[in-house]
């Protein structure tokens, strides 16, 4: 992308986001896919600042999430979900605080990352993942093991849009930038980008405390979206979920990662569809229930077949060396 | 303190299952510098052929429920979760090898969720409870033991840490004594070097992969004698408190593996019994992250120096 074909692609985003007071005309079920799609392009986006850009390897991303999720609606219940204006306000207070937890959280895990890398680094951001969730499930006044409920339904069109331009900015920025080029030194040697003065660890680190804080937005937004969180909607599966959209994209590569957050949303709905079509076999019908049968055998065969991702190509009228 | 002894001894039973997967674990990143992702689930598959083969097993062979049943029956579980290993390394990570190692880990995520979900589908999702291969019963401890006499000790408890110390022994002797195990640790060493005094690696890489596998699926059938509800899932969770306990004990060091299984086992085990379960997962990946910013070799294991 070019820097005006980016500002339009936000611009983009944001015209979502304006369309809001017309969004009650598209039914509820729609509505709920395209604010979902929001907030999978965030998550997307933002792992792929490490995944990708940094060429960290993390598979913890929903622990962020949780974190902000969390740390907004508890925010929120304790201003005791105020409507109108001062909502409005509240809300994004509360959405702000939950980024910087979930940044808080992003430097501890990027601390240890320091020391590791690879397949270990994937191992201690799962465990992180883990750590957060046994922590909330242990909390009494996060609802510990019973989830918590009662937010306010405040997350809506504009916010959502908005936050999601505002990541895609933000990270697409960041590594054109001469601060960012170093992320993608890290990434293509180590060693290399030490020797010409870069520290490697400032980089990780930051790179971990900025897609966290992007995360928590994501997890504020969708705990206000759904109006109940659990624990277990933050683990393991769901930090795969994002790991397979970065992939499946393209890791690095900004448009990809977008595309396939919205492509793996809207795919279990059509899957769901699919698991109900009486003529097909049954065992068929069984696999379009289990989504993560279908995604698992796409990424063994991806990297397989095109381990570079499945959006990651340039079509002929592209500049031929398009920024990330 | 005898509910201390106690702890010690479910601890002990746990830790037992735990060294047997981590061995698989290091093993494999032994020759490969690679964390098999989907090893855990291999576990898993290993306590399905349990369940799935073996009443049929003991019902053919006429042995019914005794030891030499659950021989046979690990017998069996170990040579197709053997193979299952094989199979997925010659067909997912065999092609993968000059590959970044990042190509290699996505995929062994991927085959970990084929195998999670796939079970799902095949084994059906719900935990089913596991055949009694053996008899379970408190064993009687004499009175003349005075305070000890307390204690609760299974059968099955006994038969897992027997049967985990004799494949432990059987695996120093494959390692230490035969022609592949030399093999093993001279890939370990020095993969150019050992392929060019004559090794075929393939072969070296697919024991390995099978040795580790035969062990987890042992593993399977072992926890699943001691906790008979099995599902899909139980892997991911074993699989990683395993991880822990390889890289506790230094990833790449066999014995390592089986000292940090044991101490995970220990540690789980008093985390259970004098504080809460549900802090019992939190604890030991805080173990894993310690350990890992204090100590990252492992307690047993040596640092390798990075080469540019």
């Amino acid at each position: 992308m070019t820097s005006r074909s980016n500002l339009v692609f936000c611009l983009v985003l944001l015209a979502f986001g304006t369309l809001a007071p017309f969004a009650g005309g598209i039914g509820p079920y729609y509505y709920d896919i395209l604010i979902s799609i929001g907030i999978n392009v965030i998550l997307a986006v933002s792992l792929n600042l490490i995944n990708g850009y940094t060429g960290q390897f993390s598979l913890g991303h929903a622990g962020f999430m949780a974190v902000g999720a969390y740390v907004s609606s508890w925010l929120t219940l304790q201003a005791g979900t105020p409507g109108g204006t001062v909502g409005a306000m509240v809300f994004a207070a509360a959405l702000l605080a939950g980024g910087l937890g979930a940044a808080l959280a992003g430097l501890a895990v990027g601390i240890p990352s320091l020391r590791l890398r690879g397949d270990y680094l994937a191992i201690v951001t799962l465990g992180f993942n883990e750590i957060i969730k046994g922590l909330i499930q242990n909390a009494e006044p996060l609802g510990a093991q019973r989830g918590l409920g009662g937010m306010g339904k405040y997350t809506g069109f504009f916010s959502t849009f908005a936050c999601a331009a505002l990541a895609v900015l933000v990270v697409y920025n960041l590594v054109q930038s001469t601060c960012g080029r170093g992320f993608l030194a890290v990434r293509d040697d180590e060693v290399a980008a030490e020797s010409v003065g870069l520290n490697p660890t400032r980089y990780k680190v930051a790179a971990f405390v900025i897609s966290a804080c992007f995360a928590g937005l994501a997890g504020g937004l969708y705990a206000h979206f759904k109006q109940f969180i659990h624990p277990e909607a933050f683990g393991f599966l769901r930090s795969m979920d994002i790991v397979v959209m970065v992939i499946l994209g393209g890791m690095g590569r900004m448009a990809g990662a977008c595309f396939a957050a919205v492509l793996l949303t809207v795919l279990p709905e059509l899957l769901r569809y699919v698991a109900h079509i009486e003529a097909l076999p049954e065992w068929l019908r069984h696999v379009a229930e289990n989504r993560m049968i279908l995604y698992s055998l796409l990424l063994i065969v991806l990297m397989l077949a095109r381990p570079q991702g499945l959006f990651n190509f340039r079509l002929p009228f592209m500049k031929k060396n398009p920024s990330p | 303190m005898i509910e201390f002894l106690q702890q010690l001894v479910n601890g002990l039973a746990q830790g037992g299952i735990y060294a047997l997967i981590a061995l698989g674990y290091t093993m494999v990143y032994g020759v490969l510098r690679f964390i098999n992702f989907a090893h855990g689930d291999i576990f898993m598959l290993g306590s399905f052929a349990g369940l799935y083969l073996g009443p049929r097993l003991l019902a053919a062979s006429g042995l019914g429920p005794s030891y030499a049943g659950v021989a046979l029956v690990l017998l069996v579980a170990m040579a197709l979760s053997a193979l299952a290993g094989i199979v997925i390394e010659r067909v997912c990570y065999r092609p993968l090898r000059q590959q970044p190692r990042i190509t290699v880990l996505i995929t062994a995520i991927g085959v970990s969720l084929l195998l999670e979900n796939g079970g799902q589908l095949v084994f059906g999702a719900n935990p089913q409870s596991f055949p009694d291969l053996i008899v379970d019963r408190a064993l009687d401890i004499p009175a003349a033991w005075g305070a000890l006499s307390a204690l609760t000790i299974t059968l099955s408890q006994v038969l897992v840490l027997g049967a985990t110390l004799a494949l432990l022994v059987l695996l120093r002797h494959i390692v230490n004594r035969t022609r592949i195990g030399l093999a093993m640790r001279a890939l370990a060493f020095n993969p150019t070097a050992t392929q060019l005094s004559g090794v075929n690696l393939d072969r070296v890489i697919g024991f390995t992969f099978g040795l580790g596998s035969a062990l987890a699926g042992a593993a399977g059938i072992l926890a699943s004698i001691q906790q008979p509800s099995i599902d899909p899932l139980m892997g991911i969770n074993a699989g990683l408190k395993a991880f822990v306990a390889a890289v506790l004990g230094g990833i790449g060091n066999l014995p390592g593996a089986v000292l940090g299984g044991i101490l995970i086992g220990l540690l789980e085990a008093l985390v259970v019994g004098y504080f809460s379960p549900t802090y019992r997962d939190p604890i030991v990946f805080t173990v894993l992250i310690l350990i890992l910013l204090l100590r990252p070799a492992g307690l047993l294991g040596s640092l390798e120096r990075e080469k540019v």
